[in-house]
């Protein structure tokens, strides 16, 4: 290997290593010293700007200046030129299968799905969990798949759902099943947009079946915690006065991890709104299982339309913002209650 | 309404710890039984293996006639007070008093009404649409009684209910607890690791030391006739008075007293016990006599407490407020033989 190139960084290494803490330290002693200076009333109300606003210069930079050129750019055409609205009608038009209407559509059921489906297996498993001997164990089993990186999940569940022609052998897990218990003709679970109960494609649901896999383990750990925050004394409380186990968990279990669920549910639903990785490397939004985060990357990768996908960006944007805010103060509910 | 029966009850959690043992008590209907015994001692484990949140390893406990061994807790018809309340604190007052009832499928206007009943008892009229985070500490212990009592339930369970008050409300909740015994016409039984809570309330008091039920009586009858040195240490304050001493043809000779024991007793050693109020300022006589060397006086009002040393040993004496000591004097006091007792070396028991 050709070290050389180290050689000629090595004053920048220089000035990362040594440069960017003395700058901070001078920035921490400047600032102190001149806060110092002020007359005794004005410094509580200066000092803690002095210390945040390094992390709202970052902030700034990094996240509200390239949000705001997003949200220009998806006013204007390829050649920079304000064109209003355009950008969000072509994305807006053909309705219910042009534009970015079936990654909408499918957007809407990642949010329903894989929201549910997290919720309630994370929710199950803690409370079957909770009584298990070995009980850290198995929970880090479920936990396993969120160390592993999207593509390798990708990778994991093509097996589980690979095809082969009716006649040959099936070597995708969920077809041999298919073929040699229930004596069925194999699916291509990715391709087949038939619907599932009539309504929901089967490739969708195998895409967020694959997700939700890779993100149960998430849920079952917060939802096992909030289990364990409550006091034993309730339950044998409730036991005394009358109550069977199903109605214990009913009217007190359930009740008082409500908080934690709308905390964790509020989460997964951004996570669904921001769905890219699983869709990308599976489909690529073939077979109509398109995403609003993949079309955006198609759009800006392949199409070179950049305003087009800045629109989607901003769709997805004000879509998730209010999600936000309600995940945040339910957090601070959460934490105000302990 | 029931009486209780511990039956020959043991509870065991692994095969060397076993934390009541031998377990033998007939509660009768109706009766405020309170179980005392230093904490760790296996009260709560008792009261709990009644209520059905733990199970029993031997023996039998019967609710009236009825062996609960193989009952759940939900159909055994008892409420129990736990001592941290366990209120439900996403309920309303009004809901944690109502829980029990709606278990039990009643109509909603005898729900209504008997939730305002025992509201207006225990005077939670003003909070019942409040959550149990917004109530003081006794107001929360009132609506766990509350949750209780509304049920009218076979028997009633409380552990250590007011270890969680002030001292004041402590004493005052002691006596409403009373007052609600005798309305409710229910069989109690009431846990508790201080001995003045279990002389006041209890119309008997069971006694429990490691595991092991040590006396069962009236508070009378065990204040007055402990049945070891154990249950004769626990009860009463300031404690009674324990000297070393050997027995010589029937009388007893400690370091610094010799008393002739009303009783003949059997063993040659053992431990003299005699409580404060037994050791007066007359001297009687011809009877006991002991000096004592005073270190601290303690003057009550009403009582004037002074401990001491009496020859090798520490004695405390409950004398006439009037009398006139000081830290350091020396004092001829005298024993009241009536309040004497004499417990063997060996087994602790009591032999007078
Ligand atoms: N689940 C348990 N496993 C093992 N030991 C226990 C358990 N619960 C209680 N103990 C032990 O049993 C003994 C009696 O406990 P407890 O009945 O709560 O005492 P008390 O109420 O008299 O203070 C204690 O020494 C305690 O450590
Ligand atoms: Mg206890």
């Amino acid at each position: 290997m050709d070290f050389s190139v180290l050689l000629t960084d090595l004053p920048t290494l220089v000035v990362v290593i040594i440069g960017v803490p003395a700058v901070l330290a001078a920035y921490i002693v400047g600032g102190e010293y001149l806060v110092r200076r002020l007359p005794d009333k004005a410094r509580p109300s200066v000092r803690p700007w002095i210390w945040v606003a390094p992390a709202l210069l970052l902030v700034a930079g990094f996240l509200v200046a390239p949000a705001i050129g997003t949200l220009a750019q998806s006013f204007e055409d390829k050649n920079g030129a304000f064109i209003g609205f355009q950008n969000f009608a072509a994305q807006l038009a053909g309705f219910p299968t042009g534009g970015a209407w079936i990654a909408i559509r499918n957007n809407l059921f990642w949010l329903i799905f894989y929201t549910l489906f997290v919720l309630a297996f994370g929710l199950l498993l803690a409370v079957l969990f909770d009584r298990v001997p070995y009980e850290s164990v198995v929970k880090s089993l479920i936990f396993m798949p969120m160390a592993i990186s999207s593509v390798a999940l990708v990778v994991i569940w093509k097996f589980m759902y690979a095809y082969q022609p009716p006649g040959q052998p099936q070597t995708g897990t969920l077809n041999f099943i298919l073929n040699t218990v229930f004596h069925q003709d194999p699916r291509t679970w990715i391709q087949d947009e038939s619907p599932l109960l009539g309504l929901f494609p089967l490739n969708d649901m195998a895409l967020i079946g694959a997700a939700v896999w890779g993100i149960v383990g998430f849920s079952l750990v917060i939802l096992s915690a909030a289990l364990k925050g409550i006091p034993g004394d309730l339950l044998e409380a409730a036991r005394v006065d009358g109550a069977g186990e199903i109605t214990i968990f009913r009217r007190v279990i359930f009740p008082l991890m409500m908080p934690t669920v709308v905390v964790v549910g509020t989460t997964l639903v951004i996570f669904a709104l921001k769905a890219f990785d699983v869709v990308y490397a599976m489909t690529n939004g073939n077979y109509h299982t398109d995403v609003l985060a993949n079309r955006m990357y198609q759009l800006l990768y392949n199409s070179h339309d950049f305003g087009g996908a800045s629109a989607v960006a901003v769709i997805l944007l004000l879509t998730v913002i209010p999600v936000l805010i309600f995940n945040l103060r339910q957090f601070r509910a959460v934490e105000a209650r302990r | 309404m029931a009486s209780v029966t511990y039956d020959h009850v043991v509870k065991r959690y692994t095969a060397d710890l076993t934390v009541v043992k031998d377990f033998n008590v007939e509660i009768k209907d109706k009766e405020f039984m309170v179980l005392v015994g230093p904490s760790g001692c296996g009260k709560s484990t008792a009261l709990r293996m009644l209520a059905g949140l733990e199970a029993i390893s031997e023996g039998e406990i019967r609710i009236g006639d009825r062996v609960v061994n193989n009952v759940a807790a939900k159909d055994r018809d008892i409420a129990m007070v736990f001592q941290s309340y366990a209120l439900y604190p996403h309920m309303s007052v009004y809901d944690n008093m109502a829980f029990p009832l709606q278990m039990q499928h009643m109509k909603k206007d005898d729900i209504d009404k008997r939730v305002k009943n025992a509201s207006r008892i225990l005077g939670l009229d003003n909070f019942l649409k409040r959550k149990p985070r917004a109530l003081s500490g006794g107001q929360r212990q009132r609506v766990a009684l509350g949750r209780a009592i509304v049920r009218s339930p076979k028997v009633f369970l409380l552990d250590e209910p007011l270890s969680n008050l002030d001292a004041k409300l402590r004493g005052q909740t002691r006596i409403e607890l009373q007052k609600l015994h005798r309305d409710l016409q229910t069989t109690f039984i009431y846990v508790t690791h201080d001995q003045v809570e279990a002389m006041t309330m209890g119309d008997r008091i069971a006694i429990m030391n490691a595991g092991i039920l040590q006396q069962v009586g009236t508070p009378g009858d065990i204040y007055d006739h402990p049945a070891n040195l154990f249950v004769a240490g626990f009860i009463g304050s300031p404690t009674m008075n324990f000297v070393p001493a050997t027995v010589d043809n029937g009388t007893a000779k400690a370091s610094g007293l010799e008393v002739k024991l009303p009783k003949p007793v059997s063993a040659a050693k053992g431990t003299l016990g005699f409580r404060p109020e037994a050791v007066t300022d007359r001297v009687v006589e011809g009877g006991p006599t002991m000096k004592m060397k005073v270190d601290v006086v303690e003057r009550l009002g009403s009582d004037q407490f002074l401990y001491g040393q009496v020859g090798a040993d520490q004695v405390t004496a409950r004398v006439d407020p009037r009398m006139s000591v000081q830290p350091g004097d020396t004092v001829q006091l005298g024993l009241d033989t009536r309040g004497l007792h004499f417990f063997d070396a060996e087994t602790e028991k009591a032999l007078i």
